[in-house]
């Protein structure tokens, strides 16, 4: 009877009355509890999704990220960025000579020249860019110990199996082993200002501050001991296979540059995301002055200590000079997404517009009849 | 007797005898099994025992040991594919070459959902463990060889063989065979709650040997051997015999074994020997665990787990041969970044390939969502809960709720299509409640009765308003007070229902008092029917006259003396147990048992002397005591004797002590009523009665002060008014079966010592039984009249939906009866076939019986049954009853519970035989189509102006008509059609030649009924409706005939009510009343199946969504199967970051409101059509996935192009933006949002990030290879991190959304209309309902996937309602005498029906039936001239209307029409002979169906006559052509059915007026 008549009205009553009738019976009969949660009644917001409730999300949506968007887009457009590719593929290339050959262990210099159009302000950010590796391939990405990068004396002799096949050459452990300690990046970049009356002058890159903090101070650790004589320390182990100088050696006139913490190699241990990408090199800090920008337009030289083969699988070599902004590196991307999103949403929101003038008002009154 | 028992222990001689037989039945141990005492053992000398194989009584229903659980329980586990599945891929990690996880890692998942697992077994074992400790721990008495007394065990310390010793209310631990009661009839009571759910006490029987015992039992003197059936779980089948040392043997039968888990009631002390024990005892073997049924939700889910495989599949190939490639371009040079396999060896790209294959499974394992099936798990818990706990499914009288016993189909009761329903006791209350009888050709119509339970159900209806019963008490008291002969049982009567006031409260009273198990006060009261009363009375008096003054009998009417046979035969036959709960057992021991007769030799010693058997000669004669002669001579027989009372005496001087007679034959005192009324706690008797019926007609005959005030087995003892207690030596029991439909008993009369069967049973079967009159005197006459004249009344009954039972009596000469006996007790003695041999023996002695007269019962539809059904009907679910009842019963019944519609055409197969089958068949099929012929034409049209209509519920395509009889699953037109089969019939067509043309007919009708069906009919119906149509199919009954259909089908629902629990032990779930299974299905069905389908696609929506960011990143990682979001996160994210919104949503969302889904049952058809989740669904989330993933992976990827971002650098938020895309596309789907929606969502959220902030700082050098220490830290600060996740989700979830607006503005499925309606306020929801409820009821009213029909069809039954044709109507001029009285008053247009029932036959007017039959046909032939004519005039207004006027629609009416009927006949003028009985009284011998009733009847005439079949339908049809149809068997031709007529088409703007 109960549910055949059941109405919303009666339910109100009901509420009220049961919850007192059930309220002292309820203990020992198995009558259910009256709760709202038990009774699936738990006070709810029931969205409808129809055009005439949406439209205004979609305006909304809209009237935001299409300010946001442009804002993005200014502020990536404000980024000085230069890029020169310097692999030398081009036969015209000043690298070319140097890139025909596929060894790790043959040196070889080319410069490149080249203009900066526009004065760049601030500090610039260098990076050198690879392209085609697949620096996130699986198996290269496990080929590491991130133990003996810690420090971990046992690993050090004994690197972890993941290092295979880079974990033990001439019977020795290599440190860093692994794959990705292997291919460390070995070319060698300097910068030189070009005065327009033909003198050059280097420009002074720091190469310390491009790692993560936590990176240089947590994650790696040189193997405990002597600190100033690495050479000891990594007595027992062997360079990595193309290496042309042991881990001891990468900045020997820096020992908080030096060993694992050499933040070339921790920045080269961070493996990238995606097959082409940067990773930063050095940092060319603003003028204390503030009164030059810090790369002023000219002309400059690059001088490569050619060493990186990236022959061998069509890869690229680039070195990139960027501001950067509070959102990273120049990238319009973000801003046109915002934009287009903002876009559509608008474009939606009038669509919906007609179609709930022109249908929602039949609804309404299906809906309601009076 | 079996004396020699108890001193047989000094009888070395039968020894050997004992142990040839022992060796003799080696050879068959297989099938027996042999008990010995184990007292005869010596307990140390265990290996001598010959029962030591036996199990003991310890019982461990626990599954695991300790040792044994961690293998057991993994075992049990890896049974599911799944989980095999997931282990072999997290074992794959631990392959160096194919790793991509970390191999720990890679296990987490697996381990945590089997550990999961594994301790809910755990804690269920445990459970079991200590319930079964208690249990072994319990005590009992058993009897020991040492100490010689029973000493105090432990239940598990029992071994079989073991004497144990039993006091009242103990329970019994083990199955026991009674071997000694301290009851003095040697009974033991039990209730088998626990068992069987039935509350009333079952008597059980010392074994026979022991029963004549004097001494106490002694075990030590034991020394039989019992031979038994192996254990087995039939509760109601135990077979053995004991054999004693003397060779002698013993049947044994169920009567005799005590089952473990009952309760000894009643009894003192019992003592039984052990014959199954602990797990080998019934109680035990029929304890078998929650059912596992798979549900159709899940099938199909399993076919899409099947997809994503294949997905799985393809993706892994294609990167396989991505990376196979990806390795060639390089060529011989190795790139520094390609590093070689750890064992330094080169990998040719092929292998590589190979491995990769391997590796990417792993990697994109998620795609099989590890978690769906335990997520699935979680939400049908919640859901059982919340079913557990609703309100509304409560049944406060009888405290109880819903119960849910198969856990994992709860959404299938939102996709049901079809409910078969038993009808007594589901659609019925199976309160039975005596309404009417006829004695001797009489009618007696309990007007006042009638009054009484209407102002029951007046009350019922206000009782909470109605605090002091006072206040209704002088109506009723008005009422009675007319024939208040004895006020005192009246005033307690009224007295008792004060007390209990209300029915809810008297059956919560008499629930918990759990003695007065049918009892309520409705029917315990009845009232008499004044007449009645006098008659009774008046033959008591005559009786009690007659006696003291040793007159004779024949003074006494023949009438008067079948109304006091009437009322014997209905207070004793039966099986009905007096119990006054207030006063212990009061017995006197006998010094004589007068067992019921166990030998001939018995029945010679017990017979022989007394001289009554030359009274009872006269009947000897075999001829009944049907006519007035031969009552008066059994009459005077009984007054031959000197008297009563001195024949008695002289028996009883032989055995029994003058103060047992004393007891067996009392007379009356004066103030016997008086005495009565100072002790009315005395006369407080209750009843246990095994069926409700038999309850009610003893306390109908109570009302009469027919009064049963004792049961034992040898006797029953009666009270009688102006005789006072008479005791009946009852001789045998012949119990009810449901093949014999009848119970007997056979007794020895007291007052003439004759030995009188009485019979009680369904009226067909005693109507046949009846001996027909020979003679044509004036005896024979009345009898013929008689007999006429009960089968008038018994079809007034039916089709007032009673249920009928006839009553009826044989006298037995000595001769005959010793005849019998001799059979009967080889019968009883057999072992082998012993039931069927009874059942023969039963059969030869139910004949010629000599008719009583009949009762009618009412059996009260449950509250809200025709709203239920109504509702059900309009949720597009196809109702059938299958019941046992007979057609005519079940016939009103279904017109009172809604479930055939007066509008409705109602065609009714009866046949006789195959072929009469297949041709009626046939003629339907053809009939249905070419009636409905003409509307499936305009149907797309209609359709499609009907689909525009918002309310409109999307219906399958309509098919052409398409031939019935082909039995594809086409879907099939339904129209407004009823079809009526009964038992016979359906046995035929559910043969396999003709089911496909059955399913093809019933298919097509809006409602079926089944009647008179077999319970294995009943599941052969939903097994070939559910093989056949692929449809869901639910089965609803509540007696143990309905368990094998709720078994069969897809969810058998059980009514937890009157006729214990074997169909709730049965069933998925058991509901206390009929009526909830509306919430049940059209609330939480439709809950439980949208929840969990919309749950179920977005598991394969997020799982592919996660995997597929993956497998773009294999694009731009050389298809190296390397991933870029963290190993932790690629695998916690399904368990943990995204698991609770889901669960949330999949147990609480509603999507619409539980009031709307009820006011518009519609919405239940989304289930049928499985709306929420159909086949292209999947596909749709699958490209909605692989859409969103697109969106969440390439808007990083420009976002981070070409940057020095490090690859976790890069997934961290790929991964935190794929959680907000889920997360957001779940609150898209989410209809209802309650603050554990927000909850669950913010915490998946904040756990992403907590567990991101810590696994992210915890360890700097762990987790390799994505060593991910403080990256999350970093992207923090980083604001690009903050752009990504806001713009990415929007863009991903913008389809999505839209698309949802869309449909919510343009083409709003029905449910977003009730969500629409459910925000609109109340009033204005009320009035929409209100009138949406006229329009939508409208199409709901006619059937779901045809709702355009009704425009078409509506005039056809407008036309046709006032024509009803008469299959035997006698001449034309009789026809047309009924159309004018169906015209005047439609409740005369009664069409009749004659079937030629073998009742029939041997009525001795069937030879004119037959000839009007002949008659009628020809009238249908040649008469329907005058009919059509007026068809045509009534059209022609009909037609210009709009069909939708109600003046057609009447009502059926229930009472009132039938009461001035009945009473008709009843008076002085209702001594119609049959000769008289003229045509325009045909009406009384034909059944009646319902007055607007347009039936077509296809009848088949008896298997002996002409084979023709008629084939008589309504003009209607065929008035196009003004011509009747007579088609003859064979003869069929559809040519000759016209064409619907094309002028019947409306046009198509009628369409629009929906």
């Amino acid at each position: 009877m109960m549910a055949s008549s059941y109405t919303a009205k009666e339910e109100d009553g009901h509420h009220s009355g049961s919850a007192a009738a059930g309220g002292p019976g309820s203990s020992k009969s198995k009558k259910p509890d009256n709760t709202a949660f038990k009774q699936q009644r738990l006070p709810a917001w029931q969205p409808i999704l129809t055009a005439g409730t949406v439209l205004p999300a979609f305006f909304v949506i809209g009237l935001i990220f299409i300010p946001i968007g442009i804002g993005l887009f200014v502020t990536s457009n404000n980024i000085r960025e230069f890029e020169i590719d310097y692999t030398g593929v081009d036969t015209n290339s000043p690298c070319n000579r140097c890139s025909q050959t596929y060894s790790w262990n043959i040196s070889c210099t080319c410069s490149v020249p080249f203009s900066l159009e526009q004065p760049f302000e601030s500090n610039v950010f260098m990076y050198y860019g690879l392209s085609n590796f697949y620096q996130n391939h699986r198996r290269y990405v496990k080929s590491r110990d991130d133990s003996q990068l810690n420090g971990d004396k046992s690993s050090l002799t004994n690197p972890s199996k993941e290092c295979e096949p880079y974990r033990i050459s001439e019977k020795k452990p290599i440190a860093p082993c692994g794959a990705i300690a292997n291919s460390l990046f070995n070319d060698t970049l300097e910068l030189y200002y070009i005065y327009p009356n033909g003198s050059r002058t280097l420009i002074p890159l720091v190469k310390k501050g491009i790692a993560w903090w936590t990176d240089k101070h947590v994650k790696f650790r040189n193997p405990p001991g002597n600190n100033d004589n690495l050479t000891i320390t990594f007595q027992d182990t062997t360079k990595p296979v193309n290496w042309h100088k042991p881990v001891y050696e990468l900045d020997p006139n820096d020992p908080d540059n030096n060993g694992f913490i050499n933040e070339d190699f921790i920045v080269w241990m961070r493996t990238a995301a995606l097959p082409t990408f940067r990773k930063l090199y050095r940092i060319i800090q603003k003028n204390k002055d503030n009164m030059t920008p810090t790369l002023p337009r000219g002309n400059y030289s690059l001088e490569i200590a050619y060493n990186y083969p990236v022959r061998s699988f069509d890869g690229r070599k680039r070195m990139i000079l960027s501001t950067i902004s509070w959102m990273g590196g120049k990238n319009p991307f973000l801003g046109i997404a915002y934009i287009t999103v903002g876009s559509v949403c608008f474009f939606l929101g009038v669509v919906l517009l007609i179609i709930h003038h022109k249908y929602g008002n039949r609804n309404n009154n299906a809906d309601i009849p009076n | 007797m079996a004396r020699e028992i108890g001193d047989a222990g000094a009888a070395k001689s039968s020894t050997t005898t004992t142990k040839k037989q022992h060796k003799k039945r080696k050879g068959k141990e297989s099938k027996t099994r042999t008990v010995h005492s184990n007292i005869l053992y010596d307990h140390a000398k265990g290996e001598d025992n010959p029962n030591r194989h036996y199990a003991n009584n310890k019982i461990k229903t626990t599954k695991y040991t300790l040792l044994s659980f961690i293998p057991k329980n993994l075992f049990e586990q890896f049974h599911r594919f799944a989980n095999v599945y997931f282990v072999f891929i997290a074992l794959l990690n631990f392959v160096p070459v194919v790793n991509a996880f970390q191999p720990e890692l890679a296990l987490a998942p697996v381990v945590f959902i089997l550990s999961v697992t594994a301790i809910k077994d755990l804690w269920e074992d445990y459970r079991r463990h200590r319930s079964d400790k208690e249990i072994n721990h319990m005590d009992c008495l058993v009897y020991s060889r040492s100490e010689r007394r029973y000493v105090e065990q432990y239940w598990k310390e029992i071994r079989v063989g073991d004497f144990i010793r039993l006091r009242c209310n103990e329970i019994l631990p083990a199955d026991v065979l009674l071997l000694s009661s301290s009851d003095p009839d040697r009974l033991c009571h039990i209730e088998t709650a626990t068992l069987d759910g039935e509350t009333n006490l079952k008597q059980r029987q010392v074994v026979r040997s022991f029963i004549d015992l004097d001494t106490e039992f002694d075990p030590l003197k034991y020394n039989s051997v019992i031979e038994c059936e192996k254990p087995n779980n039939d509760l109601n089948r135990f077979r053995g015999y004991i054999t004693h040392r003397n060779g002698r043997r013993d049947g044994l039968y169920k009567d005799n074994l005590l089952l473990r888990g009952c309760t000894i009631r009643n009894t003192e002390e019992a003592v039984g020997i052990v014959i199954y024990a602990g797990h080998e005892t019934k109680a035990m073997l029929n304890n078998n665990g929650p059912r596992y049924k798979r549900s159709k939700l899940e099938r199909q889910m399993n076919v899409d787990v099947f997809w994503c495989v294949i997905i799985l599949l393809v993706m892994c190939l294609f990167s396989a041969i991505g990376h196979g490639l990806w390795m060639y371009q390089y060529g011989d040079k190795r790139p520094v970044f390609d590093v070689l396999s750890p064992e330094g060896t080169d990998l040719s790209p092929v292998v590589s390939a190979i491995y990769l294959f391997l590796t990417m499974i792993i990697v994109f394992q998620v795609l099989i969502p590890i978690s769906l099936f335990v997520s699935i798990e979680i939400v049908k818990i919640c859901q059982v809960f919340f079913i557990h706990q609703d309100m509304e499914l409560y049944d406060e009288e009888t405290d109880s709720h819903l119960q849910c016993r198969a856990l994992n189909i709860t959404e299938d009761l939102g996709q049901m299509q079809y409910i078969f329903s038993d009808k007594t006791g589901t659609l019925t209350e199976n309160k039975m409640v005596f309404r009417r009888c006829t004695v001797a050709g009489v009618e007696y119509s309990h007007d006042a009765n009638a009054r009484r339970i209407a102002m029951y159900q007046e009350m019922d209806s206000e009782e909470e308003e109605c605090l002091s019963h006072g206040g209704t008490l002088p109506r009723r008291e008005s009422l009675c007070s007319q024939h208040s002969g004895k006020v005192v049982l009246r005033s307690q009567s009224t007295k008792s229902h004060r007390r209990t006031g209300s029915r809810a409260e008297a059956k919560r009273a008499s629930i918990l008092s759990k003695h007065t198990a049918f009892s309520s006060p409705m029917e315990k009261d009845v009232t008499p029917d004044p007449q009645l009363l006098d008659k009774v009375n008046d033959c008591g008096s005559q009786m009690e006259f007659m006696r003291f003054h040793s007159q004779l009998l024949n003074q006494i009417p023949p009438d008067l003396c079948d109304v006091f046979d009437f009322f014997i035969a209905l207070t004793i036959c039966n099986t009905v147990v007096v119990s006054s709960p207030n006063q212990p057992r009061q017995k006197v021991r006998r010094f004589e048992l007068k067992s019921p007769v166990k030998t001939i030799e018995d029945f010679i010693k017990r017979f022989t002397p007394s001289r009554l058997t030359s009274g009872s000669n006269s009947s000897s004669s075999s001829s009944l005591a049907t006519n007035r002669s031969s009552s008066q001579r059994v009459c005077s027989s009984m007054l031959s004797s000197p008297s009563a009372e001195s024949t008695l005496t002289k028996l009883d001087e032989e055995r029994l002590p003058a103060q047992c007679l004393q007891q067996a034959f009392s007379p009356v005192p004066p103030n016997y009523d008086q005495d009565k009324a100072s002790a009315p706690a005395e006369c407080e008797l209750r009843y246990e009665a095994e069926s409700p019926d038999e309850a009610a007609l003893v306390y109908a005959a109570r009302a009469y002060k027919c009064s049963l005030v004792g049961r034992l087995p040898d006797q029953v003892t009666v009270e009688l008014p102006h005789l006072g207690k008479l005791t009946f030596e009852l001789l045998h029991t012949l119990g009810f079966d449901s093949t014999r439909k009848r119970m007997s008993v056979v007794v020895r009369h007291p007052l003439t010592e004759q030995i009188t069967v009485y019979t009680k049973g369904a009226d067909s079967v005693i109507m046949d039984l009846i001996r027909p009159p020979t003679r044509d005197d004036s005896k024979g006459k009345r009898q013929r009249k008689v007999l006429y004249k009960t089968q008038n009344y018994l079809n007034l009954y039916a089709a007032d939906g009673l249920r009928t039972l006839c009553i009826a009596k044989k006298v037995l000469s000595k001769e005959e009866y010793a005849g019998w006996l001799r059979r009967h007790l080889e019968a009883e003695a057999a072992i082998q076939g012993r039931e069927e041999l009874l059942f023969e023996s039963a059969l030869r002695l139910e004949t010629d019986l000599h008719l009583l007269g009949a009762t009618g019962i009412e059996d009260r539809l449950q509250d809200g049954v025709p709203e239920t059904i109504a509702a059900l009907r309009r949720a597009g679910l196809q109702i059938w009853v299958l019941t046992g009842d007979k057609q005519e019963t079940a016939i009103n019944i279904a017109y009172a519970c809604k479930l055939l519609d007066p509008e409705e055409e109602i065609i009714t197969l009866n046949a006789d035989s195959q072929e009469a089958c297949a041709v009626l068949l046939d003629e339907s099929l053809h009939y249905i189509q070419a009636k409905f012929f003409c509307s499936s034409s305009a149907d797309p049209h209609a359709a499609r102006a009907f689909q525009q209509d918002y309310t409109a519920v999307h219906f399958p395509a309509p098919p052409a008509c398409s031939p019935a009889s082909s039995g594809a699953a086409s879907t099939f037109l339904v129209h407004r059609l009823g079809l009526v089969i009964d038992g016979r019939t359906l046995a035929y067509a559910l043969d396999k030649s003709l089911e496909d043309k059955f399913l093809a007919v019933a298919r097509s009708c809006r409602s079926v009924l089944c009647c008179r069906s077999t319970p294995l009919q009943k599941s052969m119906v939903v097994k070939l409706v559910r093989n056949k149509l692929k449809v869901m199919t639910l089965a609803i009954g509540d007696g143990a005939n309905d368990v094998s259909m709720i078994q069969v089908a897809d969810v058998g629902v059980g009514i937890s009510g009157q006729e214990g629990m074997q169909a709730v032990m049965a069933s998925d779930f058991a509901l206390p009343r009929f009526q909830y299974l509306q919430k049940l299905l059209l609330v939480h069905g439709h809950w439980c199946y949208s929840r969990l389908a919309n749950m179920i696609l977005y598991f394969f929506y997020k799982n592919a969504m996660f995997v597929a960011l993956i497998f773009w990143y294999q694009f731009y990682c050389g298809f190296s199967g390397s991933a870029m979001i963290d190993q932790w996160y690629l695998i916690f994210f399904n368990l943990m970051f995204s698991a609770f919104p889901q669960l949330i949503t999949g147990t609480l969302d509603k999507d619409v409101s539980a009031e709307t889904l009820q006011e518009l049952p519609q919405l239940y058809m989304s289930g049928q059509n499985s709306e929420e989740y159909k086949p292209y669904m999947f596909w749709m989330n699958m490209i909605d996935a692989f859409y969103q993933s697109l969106v969440c992976f390439f808007i990083p990827y420009f976002a981070y192009a070409d940057s020095d971002v490090d690859l976790f650098t890069w997934g961290t938020p790929i991964t935190t933006l794929a959680l907000f895309t889920i997360l957001l596309h779940l609150g898209i789907e989410t209809k209802t949002w309650t603050w554990m929606n927000w909850a669950s969502i913010a915490f998946s959220i904040a756990l992403f990030f907590t567990v991101a902030l810590c696994y992210n700082s915890s360890c700097p050098t762990c987790y390799s290879p994505s060593n991910p220490y403080w990256t999350i830290q970093r992207l923090l600060g980083d604001p690009l991190f903050y752009l990504l996740c806001i713009v990415t989700p929007i863009a991903a979830l913008l389809p999505r959304y839209f698309y949802r607006i869309c449909q919510g503005s343009l083409f709003p499925s029905p449910m977003l209309v009730g969500r629409q309606l459910d925000k609109l306020p109340l009033e204005i929801r009320r009035h929409y309902l209100n009138q949406s409820k006229m329009k939508l009821g409208s199409v709901g009213a006619v059937h779901p996937p045809r709702p355009q029909l009704f425009p078409f069809c509506r005039p056809f039954f407008k036309d046709c309602s006032s024509r009803i044709r008469h299959t035997h109507s006698s001449s034309s001029t009789t026809t047309k005498q009924k159309d004018k009285a169906g015209q005047s008053n439609p409740v005369h247009s009664k069409s009749m029906e004659m079937k030629d029932t073998p009742v029939r036959s041997k009525n001795p007017e069937n030879p004119t039936a037959r000839a009007r039959k002949g008659s009628g046909s020809r009238a249908g032939k040649q008469g329907s001239g005058s009919p059509c004519s007026e068809t045509v005039d009534s059209r022609g207004q009909t037609t210009g209307s709009d069909g939708l006027t109600e003046s057609h629609t009447l009502p059926y009416p229930k009472d009132s029409p039938h009461a001035g009927e009945i009473s008709h006949p009843a008076g002085p003028d209702a001594s119609l002979s049959p000769e008289q009985s003229s045509p325009e009284r045909s009406w009384l011998t034909s059944t009646p169906l319902l007055p607007q009733t347009e039936s077509v009847q296809l009848i088949s005439p008896p298997s002996g006559g002409p084979p023709g079949v008629t084939y008589t339908k309504n003009q209607e049809v065929l008035d196009c052509s003004n011509q009747s149809l007579l088609l003859q068997k064979g003869g069929v031709d559809p040519a000759h059915l016209p064409d619907c007529p094309k002028e019947h088409s409306p046009p198509p703007s009628r369409v629009n007026h929906l």
